[in-house]
Order: C-alpha cells, then sequence, then structure tokens
C-alpha cells in the first residue's frame, strides 16, 4: 500500500542510491535507519560509560562509613544524573532506539523505517537532550540533586534552586519527545511496512517485543512530558500543582511520576526480552518455544503495567494496597512464563555457548534472581520493612542493569557482525562475560544483605554500628570490576576494528530476515526476499528439509516419549 | 489490520476494566482519570485500525500465502539523506534552553525552527 | 524425515538431580528451622507479622529458584552443542505451557492471601491505643509529641530519642513540615513516608526492650543521611517516669 506519495518511490529490493554523503556529513544528515541506529546505540553506550563512571565515584565514597571522595551536594547531583542517564539515556534508547531501529526494519522486510526524516529528529532530539543533562554539572548551582524521581516538593524552586534542575527537566521533556517520536514510527513501521506473508503471528519475537513497547511508551511518556511542564510552570510561572500552599499534592507528583515510572521499567525491560527471544532459539537451534504465549506474555505485561504504578508508594499511606498489589505480584505470571519459554525453547536443543547466548544464561540467572526480589517487594507488608533501602537498589539494579547489561551485550554481540560485517573476539567477549557476570552478583547480592540491615538509600555516608561497612566494599570491588570489564568490551572493539574478521552474512546461522541480506546491509536493506512462510524464513530457506512449514507436528511416537 | 486492531483494543478494554474497578473500589479520582485516559489510548486506535480493517482487503502482509510479486507498486518514500532534521532539532534544542538561560537563545533556536520547518 | 537427539545420556542425570534437590531442601529445613535471611526478626507485634511474611516469600522463592536454576542448570549441561546436529524442531507443547503458567498464577494468588492478611494487621489503627505520639519531620530533624505537651526535637548534632512503653499500642500521627520524608526504624521492620500536606497514621507495638536506630529513609535534600533518631522502648512505669521528666524539661 501507498503510505507518501512523493515523486520519488521505492520498490521492494529497490536500486543502490549513488553519491551519497560521507563521513560526518552522513552522520548529520542520514536519514537511513541503520546509521540512526547505530548512532543511537553508540551514543547510548558513551552514555553508559558516563554513567557508570559516576557509579565508580558513588562507590568509591561508600567504600567507607565516612567516605571524603566527594562532597555530599556533589554526591547528591552524582547519583541522580547517574539515575537519569542509565534509565532515559542509556538503557532505553540503547535498545528501543538503537536495535530496534537497526534491526526492526530489517526483521520485517522494509527497506526503512515508516518516518525517516522523524526518525532523524528523534536521534537529534536525543543527542542534544543527553547533553542539557549533563550541562547542569557545569552550572553554578551544580546538577540536579533530588534523585531520579524528582519527588516534590524537593525539586521545588525554594528547595532546588538554580539552574542544574531546570537543564534536568528540560533534559527529559527533550528525551521524552525522541522516545514518543521513536514509538509512532515503530509501531507504524511494524503495523504497515511488513513484506508479503509477514503476518503480525510471523513476526520475530524481537519486533514484537519493540511493538509493544512502543505501545506502552505512547501511553506513559506523554504523562512524564506533562509533569515535567508541570514541575517546570511550579517552579517559575507561579502555578501550584505540587505545593501544599497554594492548595496543590505533593502525592500527586508520585502518582504522575510512578504512572509513567512503571510502564518505564517494562519499556526498558521488554525489549531486551525481546533480543533474548531471538538469541535463545538461534543459539539452541530451535524455534522459540510457545511463540504465542511468548506474544501474549508480553502483552500481559504491557497491560498489566499500566496498573501497578502505586507498588512505589506503598509506604506513602495514600493508596490502596490491596489493588496495587494484586497487579503487582500477577506480573510475576507473564514474566515466569517468558522465563520458562527460554528454558522450553533450550530444553532438547543443540545450545551452543558462543558469547552472546553466555550473556544470555548470565541474564538469565540475575534477571530471575532479582524478580524473586520484586515479589517480595510486590507485597505492601515486605516494602514497609525495606523501601527505600539498598534491598530495593539491589532489586532494580538486578533487573533492570542485569537486563541491560547481559541482555544488551548479548545482542551487542549477536547482532555486530550485522552491524558492521565484522566479528568481536569469543576469547575477549568470555573474559568479559565471565568479569561482568561474577562482578555484577558480587556487586548486588551484599546490597541486599546491607538493605536489610537498614541502610537507606541516597546517603554518602553510613552509620559502622550498622555493621554494612564490610558490604559496602565487596559491593564497591564488584562494581570496580564491572567498570574493568567494560574496558574488555572496548578493547575487543577496537581489535575487531584494527583486525577485522569478516563475518559474513549470517555466522549464527539466524533465523529471521536481517540473517538473510548482507553484512552491512545494502541501502534499503534487501535485494531480494525469501519467501514467507513462517516465522522464521531463513532458517527454512537454510534448511528446507526442517523448514518449519514441513514439521509442525512431531511424530506421536517422538512427542510420548519426551 | 485485523490483529493490530484487536491488540489495541485488548489494551483498550482491559484498562477500561481497570478503570472501572479501581475508580469505584478506590474512591480516588486521580488515578482513575489516569486510567481513564489511558483506555482512550487504547480504545481510540483501536477504532482507527477497526474501520480500515472493515473497509479494505487484507494486505498482502496479513496474507500467509502472499508472494514477493503482491506488493509490487509504490511502498513509500525514503529520502536518504537530509539536513533538515538536525537543524528542526539543532533549534528545538535551542529554544528549550531558553527556558533557562533566558531568551536569547530562543532567537537563534526560533530562527532554526522556522528555517527548518519551512 | 531424520531428527537426532543431542546425547542421551538422561536417566542417571536425572536421578543425580533429583537427589540434589532432596538433599537441599532437607538440609534447608534441617540446619535452620528459623532462618532470618539476613532480615530482622522486628521488635514489634507488626514487625514480626512482616517477618513472618518476609520468611514465607523466602521459602517460596527457595522452591521457585530450584526448580527454575534447576532447570536452567539441567538444560545446559545436558544440552549442550557436543555435534553437529539438528534437533527435533519441536515449537509449543500445550500442556506444558498450562502448566507454568497456572502454576505461578497459584503461587502468587496464595501468596496475595497471605499478603492482604499481614498488612491489614500492619495498617491497623487502634481506636483506644495507650499512647498517641505525633512525630513531625523537617529538614533534618524530627520533632516527637506526647500528649502532654513533653517534646523532643533535633539540635544540632544530637539524634533525638523517642521513647515508647513496651507491650503497649502507640499510635503515631506522621507529618512533615517540608519535603517528603521517610520515617524508618529497621529492627522495627516498618518504614512510613512523612508527607506535607497529608497526616499518616499507624500503629507500633514494640515488644522488647531496648535502643533502635531509626532514621530518614526518603531523601530529603543534602543532610539526609544525617537525619537519625533513635527508639529507647522502656517498661511502662519507667515511660510514665521518663514522661513527667520529660514534661517538666519541656516547659
Amino acid at each position: 500500500m501507498t503510505i507518501a506519495a512523493e515523486s520519488k518511490t521505492i520498490e521492494h529490493g529497490g536500486a543502490s542510491h549513488n553519491g551519497e554523503p560521507t563521513g560526518m556529513y552522513k552522520w548529520l544528515t542520514s536519514t537511513d535507519h541503520k546509521v540512526i541506529g547505530k548512532s543511537y546505540m553508540y551514543t547510548s553506550l558513551v552514555f553508559l560509560l558516563i554513567a557508570g563512571s559516576m557509579a565508580m565515584i558513588i562507590r568509591a565514597q561508600l567504600m567507607s562509613p565516612n567516605g571524603h571522595v566527594v562532597s555530599q551536594q556533589m554526591y547528591n547531583e552524582l547519583f541522580t544524573i547517574h539515575g537519569s542517564i542509565m534509565l532515559y539515556l542509556f538503557a532505553g534508547p540503547f535498545a528501543f532506539g538503537g536495535f530496534a531501529n537497526f534491526i526492526l526494519p530489517l526483521q520485517i522486510g522494509a527497506p526503512d523505517m515508516a518516518f525517516p526524516r522523524l526518525n532523524a529528529l528523534s536521534y537529534w532530539l536525543y543527542l542534544t537532550g543527553g547533553t542539557t543533562m549533563l550541562l547542569g554539572f557545569f552550572t553554578a548551582g551544580g546538577a540536579a540533586a533530588f534523585g531520579w524521581v524528582a519527588y516534590a516538593p524537593l525539586s521545588s524552586y525554594t528547595n532546588a534552586p538554580g539552574p542544574g534542575p531546570d537543564l534536568w527537566i528540560i533534559a527529559i521533556a527533550l528525551t521524552g519527545f525522541s522516545g514518543i517520536f521513536t514509538a509512532v514510527n515503530l509501531v507504524t513501521t511494524a503495523f504497515y511496512l511488513r513484506a508479503p506473508g509477514l503476518t503480525m503471528f510471523r513476526m520475530p519475537i524481537f519486533t514484537w517485543s519493540m511493538v509493544v513497547t512502543g505501545m506502552l511508551i505512547l501511553i506513559a511518556f506523554p504523562i512524564l512530558t506533562a509533569a515535567m511542564i508541570m514541575l517546570y510552570c511550579d517552579r517559575h510561572l507561579g502555578t501550584h500543582f505540587f505545593t501544599v500552599s497554594g492548595g496543590g499534592s505533593p502525592v500527586m507528583w508520585q502518582n504522575l511520576f510512578w504512572f509513567f515510572g512503571h510502564p518505564e521499567v517494562y519499556i526498558l525491560a521488554l525489549p531486551y526480552f525481546g533480543m533474548v527471544s531471538e538469541i535463545v532459539p538461534v543459539f539452541s537451534r530451535k524455534p522459540v518455544f510457545g511463540y504465542k504465549g511468548l506474544v501474549f506474555a508480553t502483552l500481559a505485561i504491557a497491560a498489566l503495567s499500566t496498573g501497578v504504578w502505586a507498588h512505589h508508594m506503598y509506604t506513602t499511606g495514600t493508596v490502596l494496597l490491596p489493588f496495587f498489589s494484586a497487579l503487582s505480584l500477577l506480573i510475576a505470571v507473564p514474566t515466569g512464563i517468558k522465563v520458562f519459554t527460554w528454558i522450553g525453547t533450550m530444553w532438547g536443543g543443540n545450545i551452543s555457548f558462543k558469547t552472546p547466548m553466555l550473556f544470555v544464561i548470565g541474564f538469565i540467572v540475575t534477571f530471575v534472581m532479582g524478580g524473586m526480589t520484586g515479589v517480595m517487594l510486590a507485597s505492601p507488608p515486605i516494602d514497609f520493612a525495606v523501601h527505600d533501602t539498598y534491598f530495593v537498589v539491589a532489586h532494580f539494579h538486578q533487573v533492570l542493569a542485569g537486563t541491560a547489561i547481559f541482555a544488551g551485550f548479548a545482542g551487542f554481540y549477536y547482532w555486530y557482525p550485522k552491524l558492521t560485517g565484522r566479528m568481536l573476539r569469543e576469547s575477549l567477549g568470555k573474559l568479559q562475560f565471565w568479569m561482568a557476570f561474577i562482578a555484577f552478583n558480587l556487586t548486588f547480592i551484599p546490597q541486599y544483605l546491607a538493605g536489610l540491615r537498614g541502610m537507606p538509600r541516597r546517603v554518602p555516608v553510613y552509620l559502622v554500628q550498622d555493621h554494612v561497612t564490610f558490604l559496602n566494599q565487596l559491593s564497591s570491588v564488584g562494581a570496580f570490576v564491572t567498570f574493568l570489564s567494560f574496558v574488555v568490551w572496548l578493547v575487543n572493539l577496537w581489535v575487531s576494528w584494527k583486525k577485522p574478521i569478516a563475518a559474513g552474512d549470517n555466522p549464527w546461522d539466524g533465523h529471521t530476515l536481517e540473517w538473510g541480506t548482507s553484512s552491512p546491509p545494502p541501502h534499503h536493506n534487501f535485494t531480494s526476499l525469501p519467501p514467507i512462510r513462517s516465522q522464521r524464513p531463513v532458517w527454512d530457506a537454510n534448511h528446507p528439509e526442517h523448514a518449519d512449514h514441513l514439521n509442525h507436528e512431531l511424530p506421536k511416537k517422538e512427542a510420548i516419549r519426551r | 489490520m485485523k490483529i493490530e486492531y484487536r491488540i489495541y483494543l485488548g489494551i483498550g478494554l482491559f484498562v477500561s476494566v481497570l478503570t472501572v474497578v479501581y475508580f469505584f473500589w478506590a474512591k480516588e479520582y486521580g488515578g482513575a482519570t489516569m486510567f481513564f485516559g489511558t483506555a482512550g489510548l487504547g480504545i481510540m486506535p483501536a477504532m482507527y485500525m477497526g474501520w480500515w480493517h472493515r473497509r479494505m482487503k487484507p494486505r498482502p502482509e496479513d496474507t500467509e500465502n502472499a508472494t514477493m510479486a503482491e506488493s509490487k507498486g509504490a511502498i513509500g518514500a525514503f529520502p536518504s539523506y537530509t539536513i533538515w532534521p538536525f537543524v528542526l532539532g539543532m533549534g528545538a534544542f535551542m529554544s528549550a534552553l531558553s527556558l533557562v538561560f533566558g531568551e536569547w537563545t530562543l532567537v537563534i533556536g526560533g530562527a532554526l525552527l522556522i528555517f527548518g520547518a519551512r | 524425515m531424520r531428527t537426532v537427539r543431542a546425547g542421551v545420556r538422561s536417566f542417571s542425570e536425572l536421578k543425580l538431580t533429583r537427589k540434589l534437590g532432596v538433599v537441599l531442601i532437607g538440609a534447608l529445613a534441617l540446619s535452620s528451622c528459623n532462618p532470618t535471611f539476613g532480615a530482622y526478626r522486628g521488635a514489634t507485634t507488626q514487625g514480626k507479622d512482616i517477618f513472618s511474611l518476609y520468611q514465607g516469600f523466602w521459602y517460596t522463592a527457595i522452591g521457585v529458584a530450584i526448580v527454575t536454576f534447576g532447570a536452567l542448570l539441567f538444560v545446559v549441561i545436558k544440552f549442550r552443542r557436543k555435534n553437529d546436529a539438528i534437533p527435533v524442531q519441536r515449537h509449543s507443547n500445550v500442556p506444558i505451557e498450562v502448566i507454568y503458567t497456572v502454576i505461578p498464577a497459584v503461587i502468587v494468588a496464595v501468596l496475595f492471601f497471605f499478603t492482604v492478611k499481614v498488612e491489614n494487621r500492619v495498617t491497623a489503627v487502634s481506636a483506644a491505643p495507650n499512647l498517641r505520639v505525633k512525630i513531625t519531620a523537617f529538614q533534618w530533624g524530627w520533632r516527637f509529641t506526647y500528649p502532654n505537651g513533653a517534646s523532643v526535637v533535633s539540635q544540632g548534632a544530637n539524634y533525638p530519642q523517642m521513647v515508647l512503653p513496651v507491650g503497649e499500642t502507640t499510635t503515631v500521627t506522621l507529618v512533615s513540615q517540608d519535603v517528603v520524608h521517610g520515617f524508618y526504624i529497621p529492627e522495627f521492620n516498618f518504614s512510613r513516608y512523612a508527607l506535607p500536606g497529608f497526616t499518616n497514621y499507624f500503629d507500633l507495638n514494640p515488644t522488647k526492650v531496648g535502643t533502635f536506630i531509626g532514621r530518614c529513609s526518603a531523601l530529603c535534600g543534602l543532610y539526609h543521611s544525617e537525619m537519625l533518631f533513635s527508639v529507647r522502648v522502656v517498661t511502662p512505669t519507667q515511660f510514665q517516669t521518663w514522661l513527667s521528666q520529660q514534661k517538666a524539661a519541656t516547659a
């Protein structure tokens, strides 16, 4: 169908373009989803390193009960911007701006995103938004220091004067718009630009995850942007949305923020679940187990996530506890389905433990641990005991940082050959994995215990008599080693750049359409498409004797024996 | 379009149920309003897609046995490079900074925005 | 169509996994009949309730972990690549999918049942408490006001001490003067936000005599980490003596 009737039309398998700009000017002007996707990816990885360095300073400060690495004010700024960057500028954009941009059109056989210019604009809004957030450190009053959640009235002008908080608000608003634009783009692309025969229920799970994430973004981000504008108005234009003296309600900020904030954590997590659901089948040489169940689980997570925001507010005493705890606990069911689906995919497979698969296993382990403490936190009484302590910090780092780092690097190692046409070194990849996996858990498991001993979050100093010093030292050492694992990754990138090993079109024996084109793909992606008769067109083409459309039913005897 | 339509409808209806339950159980109107709006965000696109679903033949991408040949024709216009998104982005950036640093950045940003949106 | 199963060594391995599971559960049940899992046992009736709920969640978590990690470990060891065979292309198995949907749902329902039970007990506010204390949080300190007008307040670097009678019901009225604070006593397993413009009520029934650390849990600005206090739980008679002395001191 026609999307835009303009002078120039592209047909499937259109010819490549000549006379394109190169270098810096290419980066500035390209509307090719692959260039934008890579820009997103590398920009967000730079943000990861920046925010990671902040975490190192934070952990250095916490090495001793009365650390003097940074001032208390600086410490508050650091954890605020660390959290903000990781959530708004790394975890989301890395997957949703980077991978989705690059991979989704390829997986559905589309020549580009539905709105290429809008796509470029959303990258520029993201980059400028991120820059704005960092600008806060260069202003006189310093960056925002009220935590990434900016609870009113701590974020009011009286309590947080100066341009730093305003820059933070603007940064979030800009990246918010960027996220909305990307979401519109991805959902439209997946709904309207699929290749013939690629029905909705033949879309790869990664694409499904991105569609559902896009739908969630369209629900959640407008509320965030609106809340930011309200906050700005409260600070500068004399409104009283969140000030008690003017008849406003500080708790309303928490409601608005978390109504965005909880879907946000699934916006961050679902894309990575999608990556895992691509990698597990390929390295197990099997189709994904229970495809439809996985799709419905993804949709169920999205739908439920709109109704759980107040589990961040149990201790405010203003929310209906049974309603929110019921829905929050219920989310464990579709999430559990996902984990069992991954295990089910591996079951009976022929699993090769290349670096991407190792990272996936690491992801599943940390995610299940974080998920189980998440179920505890969904129960209001237990939340009363550990709310705003390091228990919560450990929980969300295990689920969010664990997901973004392990599943994110799994995806990076998996798709890097498609991105560049070069392989990354297996040995360095495995070294990075084992360093990251051991150190990551060394970082966060002690934090659970510190939280249970009563160590609150967002503190630069703590009491000796809480007996958490040793736990904090363990955690800090773990954090430093985790950071070193990123250095290994940088070395790996450098080696692969200097001494390239050609990847070929399909180094992993992949299943989905992106492996059916060259690495890196040509302009407008495909010179020809294989016929699409199942969820795994490239697998079908490469293994005709095991093709999905031949092989839906197992022989009865086989089924019983298993 | 059928599945796209049903997904959005499903989310819309699920949140509608939550809206009603929450409204009568919690008697808290901020959350109920947000639920109500979210239900709308599910139902509105569902109505659009449902409207189209009833009025058009299944597209090649909705047909299990479609061949590549069926998609011949214009599927869209995809510019390969243009500077204007960058200009617009910088315009938005400079205009937004005026909220912090005063009106002078708005002059630059506004100019870029007008120039870029032209 | 030829299908090759990757390595069949199953039976003895399966037995071993089962044995290991039994040993693990047994060890857990025997060695620590009442483990704390890192948490405080709770020095109030509410805190104790929360602690036993926490224990229950942990037992469930251990069960789930044994199944999940056990399955993961089994799969990772058993089905690792040994040859270049292509395994059976199994797409789904509806009964198994139903099982791993229904069982978690049942577990969650049970957890929810106990959650609601405990939550109702913990959040219940007594109609006739033995004592009412008003707690005001401010940047960066606390004020504890007793019904007879006696009060304790943070001054400089001196952390204030709240005194409570053991075995009696105290209803706390919690407000904040400026920003959001968190009233948190780790050993009571309890925290509640102090909000500006909204009053919170909750009950504390201390069961143990002693002194406990209390602190602000919600980020409230620059000196958030130093917003400490302590709670001294004493016998009712000692409490009455303290209260009258304190009243004299306040006046």
